[in-house]
């Protein structure tokens, strides 16, 4: 994506492009661990959902399905708040960066 | 028509206020400028002004409450003094960095320890890079036209940027003046309409305010703010000037007294440069070829014209009414002597420290400033570069 010169830049910080922030790939972030989730294992109490910080945590039909890993930053918050005995999410090992673009 | 009435500073700025009449003025009352804030309060209470007028918990609010209603797309205003001022700081940046063109009298006084309420700098010299345009006055009338052309100077479209008008605490803030107060109409039609730039309410728009840039934008919105600021001498000089074919005063970045074949000058800002021109007559008088250089925009700051000003100088004093502490030399005299660096010839300057909560200076201190100009300019060398006046040694 090119980036505007300051000349190119709206008057005071302006964003006119709102809503942008969906095209910063926060997932990037994420290096060497991400969390994987264990459908089995999810009693669906939706903990993950609310402590993530991202809003990573995908959710359809009112059920917990996953993660989206373009705004996942890896910081394991979701496996920490897991109460499930055997639990749902765990974080593992990931070798590979985020592509530039994401998932999709 | 103008009027003949007896102000002060506070109340010749609360009568300007009434005549640009802002959508919101936000303030919190202390002392010097709290006489700007109740006259407010009083003309609101009275139906004399259709503007919000607002009463937040601190300066750091007021400040907050202003950049929240020129975001909304409002002319805002505020007035405050010393910590006041120094509470709202960090909020300062932030009003220049949305390039919002809010109004601010500044009532100038020292900073605390240890507490004092009268008349310094300090206040705004410490405020001087949050980006705000500073423009000084001499006197209650220069408080007063000085305030009314800020917000031309402002709101220009190629500005767009937060200025700050002082006036020293106490010597001008509660000294009666006899001004010339403009007729209302012909003040309101001097102001203008005030024209919003993606103002908030303006729902039609889809925009964000004031979003975070990481390493890769914030630089350029940096250098993007600062072109407000730069693009602000030319307009300076238009509204100056606008404003001395309307109303017989006019205005520009300094005034030169007296610098007719000057060889020494004095340069000071604020009330302290009416006493100066007494000290100035009476040493012309003698004989002596002395002037005086009264900077009233001191950002943006004119470095060129007041470089040209006093280049063919033998010896200039620049007297600062703030210290800076370790610094090499305090704000004034700082700018000065570096406009003054690319002149192949170029005069001396030293620099005194004067007036300190409120200290006086009178016509013998600055006699004093002459006599020693005066050896420098026969001798040619500087013995001491930084010194203080009215100062118990």
């Amino acid at each position: 994506m090119k980036k505007e010169t300051w000349k190119e830049l709206t008057i005071g910080t302006i964003n006119l492009d709102a809503g942008n922030s969906v095209k910063n790939l926060t997932g990037t972030w994420r290096s060497g661990r991400k969390p994987e989730f264990i459908e089995e294992n999810c009693i669906q109490c939706f903990f993950c959902w609310l402590y993530c910080p991202h809003f990573a945590v995908l959710v359809d039909d009112d059920e917990v399905k996953g993660i989206n890993y373009d705004y996942c930053t890896g910081c394991g918050m979701c496996a920490e708040v897991c109460p499930s005995k055997e639990k749902a999410i765990v974080m593992v090992k990931e070798e590979a960066k985020l592509a530039e673009g994401g998932t999709k | 028509m103008s009027t003949l009435k007896t102000l002060n500073g506070n109340q010749t700025i609360a009568e300007a206020v009434r005549q640009v009449d802002p959508d919101v003025l936000a303030a919190y009352p202390i002392t010097p400028s709290t006489a700007i804030v109740e006259t407010i309060a009083k003309f609101k209470a009275d139906g004399r002004i259709s503007g919000e007028f607002v009463c937040p918990e601190s300066e750091h609010s007021a400040m907050s409450v202003c950049i929240g209603a020129a975001s909304a797309g409002g002319r805002v205003m505020t007035a405050t003094a010393s910590q006041g001022l120094a509470l709202m700081w960090e909020m300062l940046y932030i009003a220049a960095g949305l390039r919002l063109p809010i109004i601010a009298a500044i009532v100038n006084r020292s900073l605390s320890a240890p507490i004092n309420i009268h008349g310094d700098h300090s206040d705004t010299m410490g405020a001087r890079d949050t980006g705000w345009i500073q423009i000084y006055s001499e006197n209650c009338q220069e408080a007063y036209d000085n305030f009314i052309q800020a917000f031309r100077i402002a709101e220009h479209l190629d500005v767009r940027t937060p200025t700050l008008v002082g006036l020293d605490g106490f010597i001008i803030s509660h000294s009666m003046e006899v001004i010339k107060v403009e007729d209302d109409d012909r003040v309101k039609a001097f102001v203008g309409e005030y024209q919003p730039v993606y103002p908030l309410l303006d729902t039609s728009k889809k925009f964000t305010v004031g979003p975070i840039d990481f390493t890769d934008y914030y630089f350029e919105h940096k250098r993007n703010q600062m072109e407000g600021i730069e693009n602000a001498p030319p307009i300076i000089e238009k509204v100056g000037k606008e404003f001395g074919e309307q109303f017989g005063r006019e205005y520009g970045f300094f005034e030169e007294y007296r610098m007719d074949d000057a060889e020494t000058c004095i340069v000071v800002m604020s009330s302290a440069a009416g006493t100066c021109k007494d000290a100035i007559d009476q040493l012309r008088e003698e004989g002596k070829r002395i002037g005086l250089l009264k900077p009233r925009v001191y950002r943006p700051f004119p470095d060129k014209k007041i470089a040209e000003s006093l280049k063919d100088m033998k010896a200039v004093a620049v007297l600062d009414r703030c210290a800076s502490p370790g610094a090499f030399g305090a704000p004034l005299f700082t700018e000065i002597r570096n406009a003054l660096y690319d002149y192949e010839s170029r005069p001396k300057v030293v620099n005194y420290v004067y007036g300190l909560g409120g200290r006086d200076i009178m016509v013998e201190h600055f006699r004093e400033v002459a006599e020693k100009l005066d050896r420098i300019a026969d001798s040619g060398k500087v013995e001491e570069i930084y010194g203080y006046l009215n100062l118990r040694e």
